[in-house]
């Protein structure tokens, strides 16, 4: 407690920066990463061409992404047309704010850390809707509604799937829900559901396939971003990645012991286990098709609510009977 | 330090509140609300409530406010509507009201003159707030549950499908639609 406040800014600051740099460009290498495995399962080769292993396809799609055309449609909401795809970005960098990369890294300790997260989930849906209104078409006005209506259905499952987390650990601080997992043992095992819960409703949050249904090519062209062109679509696109990496780190840091792990350092064990699940969720997207959008929100209401509930009911009864 | 972001965020969400009530866009008017809300949250935050505040943004901003904008998406309200606000809120309909809130704000403001300024300097956690809702206002939240478990009825009620037309005896029709 000795820092003057000159030194917490300037100790915070170069995490920040070394956040935000790290981000941004693993959400880039992301996207060749993404073609790349799903290449691999699908029996092909995915981009192979630049660079050694194509790797140098992200600076392609840099180039390429910075360089095209940013149109603005003469028909659209013009100022949020160009708030939208800032929201998704921004909800997505300040929700990383609170997640514990290991020991002594990480922005701020906030003790309603679970909480802030799920407060820049639900407002990270504001990007996809307000695309799809300022858009001023027809399709992007479909996509938003199924976005809106979407999020806010799966949002209340997730908020109560993580409850069963914050019964055992007692706190809503992440580093807290950490440490009582090293006392406790990984709360995968007595959060089971909680975590099938939160995994499911996190792949809809963030809306990736196969709940891509806002942007489901096949029926609504491109969905909400069908008006979208330049490095505002490219905004977008980080957003997805960025929300896919941050479900993938939150899921570490509540169910799977975030940086507790032996032998190696915290912070690797922490990138390490988040980087599976983002391979998870590549791998979903090769493995599973889309459902109907009235079979999504049916599942939702009818299995996912239900068995967040119980779950949240049954962890707290037998909390109770082991205190009392 | 914090009573300057204090007041900060109390500009912001002043402002806010005026733009959301003069924009004749409705999606912009939102916006506005929304902006309001999250400075509020700001505010329950800096005097030491920061459930108050994450509450504030999940389920008014995130949720609440989300609905209102599903509903202006759905109304696809266009220019004609924004020209018709437009001339709703003239100048001899709002002037009147105003001076008459002006009245009351001018009380208000005296009347909190009167009182000496208490800063909590407390922070209230979460288990604190749990452990006080669930204990003496246990009935308020068991009073607000079932309020909400009405609406949830309600709304149950009033989406629910109609029987078949087929089904129904005919001429009834015409005056259950009336």
């Amino acid at each position: 407690m000795n820092d003057t406040w000159l030194d917490i800014l300037i100790g915070n600051g170069l995490v920040i920066a070394i956040l935000l740099v790290v981000l941004l460009s693993l959400a880039a290498v992301l996207i060749w990463l993404e073609r790349r495995l799903l290449g691999i399962w699908q029996d092909r080769l995915g981009p192979n061409r630049v660079g050694p292993l194509g790797i140098g396809q992200v600076l392609a799609d840099m180039i390429k992404i910075f360089t095209k055309e940013d149109w603005i449609p003469p028909f659209a909401d013009r100022a949020v047309f160009i708030l939208a795809p800032t929201i998704v970005v921004i909800t997505m960098l300040l929700a990383f704010a609170v997640v514990p990369f290991a020991p002594g890294i990480g922005i701020s300790d906030l003790n309603i850390g679970l909480l802030f997260f799920l407060a820049m989930s639900s407002l990270a849906a504001y990007s996809v809707m307000l695309a799809g209104y300022s858009s001023n078409n027809k399709y992007a006005l479909i996509g938003g509604l199924r976005a809106a209506a979407q999020t806010v259905s799966y949002e209340v499952f997730m908020g109560l799937a993580l409850m069963g987390v914050v019964i055992l650990a007692g706190s809503f601080n992440m580093r807290e829900i950490v440490q009582a997992q090293a006392a406790n043992g990984w709360y995968i095992v007595p959060q089971f559901f909680g975590f099938v819960v939160f995994l499911i409703a996190g792949i809809a949050e963030s809306h990736r396939l196969p709940f891509d249904l806002p942007e489901a090519e096949h029926e609504i062209v491109a969905g909400f971003h069908t008006e979208y062109s330049g490095m505002k679509f490219g905004l977008f696109f980080i957003g997805e990645y960025l929300g896919v990496i941050l479900i993938s780190a939150i899921i570490t840091t509540l169910f799977f012991g975030g940086w507790l792990g032996p032998w190696l350092p915290p912070l690797v064990w922490f990138c390490l286990k988040t980087l599976v699940f983002i391979c998870f969720f590549v791998l979903l997207r090769a493995a599973i098709p889309r459902p109907r959008y009235d079979q999504l929100m049916s599942f939702g209401w009818k299995v996912m609510l239900p068995l967040a509930l119980v779950n949240l009911m049954v962890t707290g009864a037998v909390v109770l009977v082991q205190e009392g | 330090m914090t009573a300057t972001l204090f007041y900060i965020a109390a500009a912001v969400a002043v402002i806010s509140t005026v733009l959301a009530i003069t924009r004749t866009n409705a999606a912009h008017a939102l916006l506005y609300l929304v902006v309001s809300l999250l400075s509020v949250a700001v505010i329950f935050y800096l005097i030491g409530a920061p459930l108050a505040g994450a509450l504030e943004v999940i389920v008014y901003a995130g949720a609440i406010m989300v609905l209102f904008v599903f509903v202006i998406m759905m109304l696809n309200a266009g220019r004609a509507t924004a020209r018709q606000e437009q001339q709703w809120l003239s100048t001899s309909a709002w002037t009147l009201p105003a001076l008459l809130c002006a009245v009351l704000l001018a009380e208000l403001v005296y009347v909190l003159q009167q009182q000496d300024t208490v800063y909590l300097d407390a922070h209230i956690t979460p288990k604190e707030v749990g452990i006080l809702l669930y204990g003496p206002y246990l009935l308020a939240v068991e009073l607000a549950s079932m309020l909400l478990l009405a609406g949830l009825v309600g709304a149950y009620h009033l989406g629910r499908e109609d029987p078949p037309p087929d089904r129904r005896q005919p001429g009834t029709a015409e005056q259950t639609d009336a």
